[in-house]
């Protein structure tokens, strides 16, 4: 090994580790700036407890509840589209929609999801508003609508690559034995992709459970619990972003970093588990 | 019989998803273009004074959304140039220079820094900067630094994955050639593997820029204010574009300034579209050109 071979090693490897020190230098931040809360309070009084500061209650529960409810309905609704329209590029349509819709679904991904929120505040609240008489129109349902659609086309281009990681050998396969393309697709494509399939779902959901300014401008903000899609509710990250402005020594200032914890834990856990499941496919596969 | 049924109605249901997928980005981008299209006017930058006072004359913009505009430009500027280099070198080491467990570690590492939600790399920033409040200076904030840095941490792990991918997709072929005709593996790095996933590594460039000029709860927590004018300083409160649209939603108080986050929201869309166009289109070209370069 040369001088010039390890000098560059050397400077690369201390960039790498100043990159791999910020994730961790994030959780450490969260923990310590969170700490008068939990000198106060047990972990399960704050996981679990209501949202009063005036009464001096700094449960998140009703957040999480936001965060949790919102990110699982919106991955309800965006997994079947998801699926259908990587159906479509991956072969149930002829070449003449598939490649208009790749390239559209491919430039999707960079609709910035301010502009969802603001479209979502023109167009989805007042027609909630009306629709279902419900109060301001700011509401669950109201951001669960943008929400879905911002994390579909990450999802169809994660599923499709999926399909098209299923070896040829198994497609030509089930053609041979007389299978037509949606036969084909929905059972033989789709189990053998089932581990990539989950991965993008997983990943979707840490998704959906960080945006912020869908739920901070569209789902009205309240800190209750949420008892239907109908009533405005505050999700984790909007919670954070609107308590950010109180008095930085109080226990309501503590109380975001454990807002920042909780999702930093379920985002971290999702990237793992997904991580988990692509070595598992890929294992499968090679 | 019963089975051609079945299988129309899974077409259909495909045909549905497509539809209204496609239906969805026509009512974003078409509510942006009808109600922003007729404002894109120099006056929505510029406002009341003209665009040659404002840009060489150094005059003041009240009414325009000139100082978003800027503040964008250099947070935008500033983090690329701080995440540039960072990624580059760890995408460099993960693809060369790592093997086996540590390598594995560390793109678990980065997978768990790409997931970490934009509020909470906010959150990150806006401690740090209570930290350098605290030790540093009490004249130190919120401020256009804070927010870069922010950034950084936020498009970090796509230039790593986007450097490390286009590296290791590099053929054996090629990273053998210069090997076997005497050059050294640094030599090797700098004029025949980076030259050749040059392609990969710019449109990850460009996704990172993207990403940033976009991104509005990072800057909510980190420094961005309503107005600021044009920033003088590192150090100062900044205007940007995106957190412009989120507050004119929120807050408007004038049709003037309605019309203002219509134009706002329609350039943020033009700009974030284009610019995830041709990242696209720089990764699909065909033909090495910075092979033969030098």
């Amino acid at each position: 090994m040369t001088r010039r071979e390890r000098l560059t090693r050397k400077i690369l490897g201390a960039a790498t580790l100043c990159a791999a020190a910020l994730p961790l230098s994030i959780l450490i931040f969260m923990v310590v700036l969170a700490r008068p809360l939990f000198s106060s309070f047990s972990v399960t009084d704050l996981l679990t407890g209501t949202w009063e500061p005036l009464q001096g209650r700094y449960g998140i529960l009703p957040m999480m509840t936001a965060s949790l409810l919102l990110a699982l309905a919106s991955l309800a609704v965006a997994f079947p589209v998801s699926l259908g329209c990587a159906g479509l590029i991956f072969g149930l349509a002829p070449p003449v929609v598939t490649v208009p819709l790749r390239r559209l679904v491919q430039l999707m991904t960079g609709f910035p999801t301010v502009v969802y929120g603001f479209v979502g505040v023109f167009v989805l609240v007042p027609a909630v508003r009306d629709l279902f008489q419900a109060g301001s129109g700011r509401c669950l349902l109201s951001a669960l609508v943008p929400l879905s659609l911002m994390i579909t086309p990450t999802m169809t281009l994660f599923f499709s690559d999926a399909f098209a990681a299923v070896p040829r050998p198994i497609l030509l396969a089930a053609t041979a034995s007389g299978a037509d393309p949606v036969q084909r697709f929905v059972w033989v494509v789709i189990p053998s992709a089932r581990r990539g399939l989950a991965a993008g779902m997983v990943l979707s959901f840490g998704r959906a459970v960080g945006d912020t300014l869908i739920a901070l401008m569209l789902a009205g903000n309240a800190a209750r619990m949420p008892s239907g899609f109908l009533e405005s509710s505050r999700t984790l990250t909007a919670h954070v972003a609107l308590v950010i402005a109180a008095d930085f020594q109080s226990l309501e200032f503590a109380s975001i970093f454990v807002c920042g914890m909780v999702l930093y834990v379920l985002t971290s856990c999702a990237a793992l588990c997904a991580w988990r499941m692509r070595a598992a496919a890929e294992r499968y596969s090679g | 019989m019963k089975r051609g049924c079945w299988e129309r109605a899974v077409r259909c249901g495909c045909y549905a998803a497509g539809f209204w997928v496609v239906s969805g980005a026509v009512a974003v981008v078409g509510f942006a273009v009808r109600q922003g299209a007729p404002h894109v006017t120099p006056k929505l930058l510029f406002g009341g004074v003209s665009a040659r006072e404002a840009l060489f004359g150094g005059a003041p913009v009240f009414d325009g959304l000139w100082p978003a505009v800027v503040g964008t430009f250099y947070l935008v500027a500033g983090a690329v140039a701080l995440a540039a280099p960072l990624g580059l070198a760890t995408g460099i080491y993960l693809a060369e220079f790592s093997r086996g467990r540590l390598k594995e570690v560390l793109t678990v590492f980065f997978d768990v820094l790409a997931g970490v939600p934009s509020v909470v790399v906010g959150l990150f920033g806006f401690s740090v900067s209570l930290l350098l409040h605290k030790m540093v200076s009490p004249r130190l904030g919120p401020c256009l630094l804070v927010a870069a840095f922010s950034l950084m941490i936020l498009v970090l792990p796509y230039v790593i994955r986007a450097t490390q991918s286009a590296l290791e997709g590099v053929p054996q072929e090629v990273r053998i050639t210069a090997l076997s005709l005497g050059a050294d593996p640094v030599q090797n790095l700098a004029w025949v593997l980076i030259p050749h996933s040059f392609r990969g590594i710019a449109s990850g460039l460009l996704l990172a820029v993207g990403r940033c000029a976009e991104d509005t709860a990072v800057i909510l927590l980190t420094g961005v204010v309503v107005t600021a004018g044009v920033p003088r300083s590192l150090l100062d409160p900044f205007e940007a574009l995106p957190f412009y649209i989120y507050y004119v939603s929120t807050q408007y108080a004038s049709p003037e300034e309605l019309e203002r986050g219509f134009g706002a929201a329609l350039i943020l869309l033009g700009v974030s579209v284009s610019l995830f166009a041709v990242a696209y289109a720089v990764r699909r070209a065909v033909g090495h050109w910075a092979l033969y370069r030098a």
